[in-house]
């Protein structure tokens, strides 16, 4: 029974790994043909990367650019464990400093835009913010980030600039959660990026606020080492770093790095 | 449970295809956490787990399942009791609602709470009027597993009541028995180990509830922040952290599940001595 046990389990085995070999289609594999980039890149680079790539596929025929956006410490760790990705641009230095120190990206990573918070309020204001300060006002249900993501970190560093310390009744993982949670008008305000109260088009209004310059966020690209088609990466590097990338970029809110 | 494992006992004679293809769904539940033990920083694995803010999220977890579970069954039971013994046009749709949330992705249980109870939701408007705030609060949180857990014991009890059948029931009202004695003395003695099976589930369930807690109420430290949300947010800069906690939440679902499920239960003790026959093997 055991031998027979352990040969079934064996053979299970192969089978559930045969199984998920079928299912794992990657991207890249298909587009020997036509050239396939893959770049991996921050959620908050949505639009201006998906415009990008459509002038660099009609730029270079034959070519075909996969974007996959998602928080930037996530595709940081699918790329460490071997995702397919050719470009990565991340939304904080640190987060490229990681796979830079691991030897997963190509040479030095470029800065090609910036981003600063601003206070995104539900439409109306309803509890009429005015300033940074009135974030910390009795009352006011304030939503910020957690510390330890970048939009955090930079709450913290803008509240201490202003003196204001924020009590807020929700510490976030992702700057879209905040985002939500003020549109959703569950919040009063919410520190957020330019460039999320810009594609939040009508759902939140923004409040700037001297000061928010104290914490600007660096994007850096690289290419990563594996890269398939480390030409067309490059090119791609080019393109987002050169003057239609920085148009598209400026057009969704970013900043010159 | 236990007449299912002496059944099983006492014919074993599954083909071995069978075997192998269970092997292969055993090693897809356990592979990927063998992996995880794997990667613990075992060295740092008490500290780690013993940090002031993975004990706060610990407690809260511990404190929002145990109150979520009441829930469900203050509520599921009588659910239950409706779509197994009830006979009323729209049952079934009844049941596939009270089941949806098994379906749902969590978040849209989240979405949709927010919807009912934010302060913009269909209830919410007038319940901060009333000065009664639930957004950010852990009251929240016990919403939201309440939520996602009342059907693992809906669909337990009503299971159990089904195998149990109306035989004894009967005998009782004809015996004089009002319908509250009934329920109270025959009813569920009877399928008091489908219950605390049910209410384990739900238990588990609302333990690691994340996606809705995380679209509903928020994440604050000791407020509505519970494990599953802490390992979220430890995982962005401390990946030790959060697989240490990973396999806290695993070892307490362990150690809750095991628990309920082996040992002399009491629950067990009460139904053999109400049941005069063993009414699952009758219905099986």
């Amino acid at each position: 029974m055991r031998p027979a046990l352990r040969a079934a389990a064996a053979l299970a085995a192969g089978v559930l790994a045969a199984g998920l070999a079928g299912c794992a289609a990657r991207p890249g594999d298909a587009g020997d043909a036509g050239k396939t980039v893959t770049v991996f890149a921050a959620a908050s680079l949505k639009a201006p990367f998906t415009a990008l790539a459509e002038q660099f596929e009609a730029a270079h025929p034959g070519t075909t650019v996969t974007l996959s956006f998602a928080g930037s410490s996530d595709l940081a760790t699918q790329i460490s464990q071997g995702a397919p990705a050719d470009v990565f641009a991340s939304a904080d230095a640190n987060t490229m400093a990681r796979l830079s120190g691991a030897g997963l990206v190509e040479g030095p990573p470029r800065d090609f835009a910036s981003n600063v918070l601003t206070i995104a309020v539900p439409p109306g204001n309803p509890a009429s913010i005015a300033s940074f300060a009135d974030l910390a006002r009795p009352g006011v249900r304030t939503v910020i980030c957690a510390a330890q993501v970048p939009c955090g970190a930079a709450a913290k560093a803008v509240g201490q600039g202003a003196g204001v310390t924020l009590k807020p009744v929700s510490e976030e993982s992702s700057v879209t959660d905040v985002l939500g949670k003020v549109a959703s008008g569950e919040a009063d305000a919410g520190l957020v990026y330019v460039t999320d109260v810009l594609a939040a088009r009508d759902k939140v209004q923004e409040v700037p606020f001297p000061g928010a310059e104290q914490a600007v966020n660096t994007y850096p690209i690289a290419a990563v080492r594996t890269a398939k088609h480390k030409e067309h990466a490059a090119a791609f590097i080019e393109a987002v770093l050169g003057p239609d990338g920085q148009q598209f970029l400026r057009g969704a809110g970013f900043g010159t790095p | 449970m236990r007449i299912r494992r002496r059944r099983d006992s006492a014919y074993n004679g599954i083909p071995r295809w069978v075997m192998a293809m269970a092997a292969v769904g055993a090693l897809l539940v356990l592979l990927p956490l063998a992996a995880m033990l794997g990667r613990v920083n075992w060295p740092q694995f008490i500290p780690l787990i013993t940090s002031e803010s993975s004990l706060t999220a610990l407690g809260l977890s511990l404190r929002t399942a145990a109150a979520s579970t009441v829930l469900c069954v203050v509520f599921g039971v009588p659910l239950a009791l409706v779509l197994a013994r009830g006979d009323f046009p729209g049952q079934r749709l009844l049941r596939s609602f009270v089941l949806l949330p098994l379906v749902l992705p969590p978040v849209v249980g989240g979405i949709a709470l927010l919807y009912a109870f934010g302060r913009q939701g269909l209830l919410g408007q007038s319940l901060e009027i009333a000065g009664i705030q639930i957004a950010f609060t852990t009251t929240a949180v016990v919403l939201a597993q309440t939520f996602v857990a009342l059907p693992f014991l809906v669909v337990s009890l009503e299971g159990a009541l089904r195998s149990a059948g109306s035989r004894y029931e009967a005998v009782a009202a004809t015996l004089g028995a009002r319908p509250t004695t009934v329920l109270r003395r025959v009813t569920l003695p009877l399928v008091l180990p489908g219950l605390a099976s049910g209410a384990v589930l739900s238990f588990a369930r609302s333990l690691g509830e994340f996606g809705a807690t995380l679209t509903f109420a928020g994440s604050l430290q000791g407020v509505t922040r519970t494990l599953p949300l802490e390992i979220y947010l430890q995982r962005e800069t401390d990946a030790d952290a959060a697989v240490a906690l990973s396999l806290l939440l695993v070892i307490v679902a362990v150690v809750v599940v095991g628990l309920s499920y082996r040992g002399p239960a009491p629950a067990g003790s009460v139904s053999r001595t109400a049941r005069p026959g063993a009414p699952w093997r009758v219905a099986a």
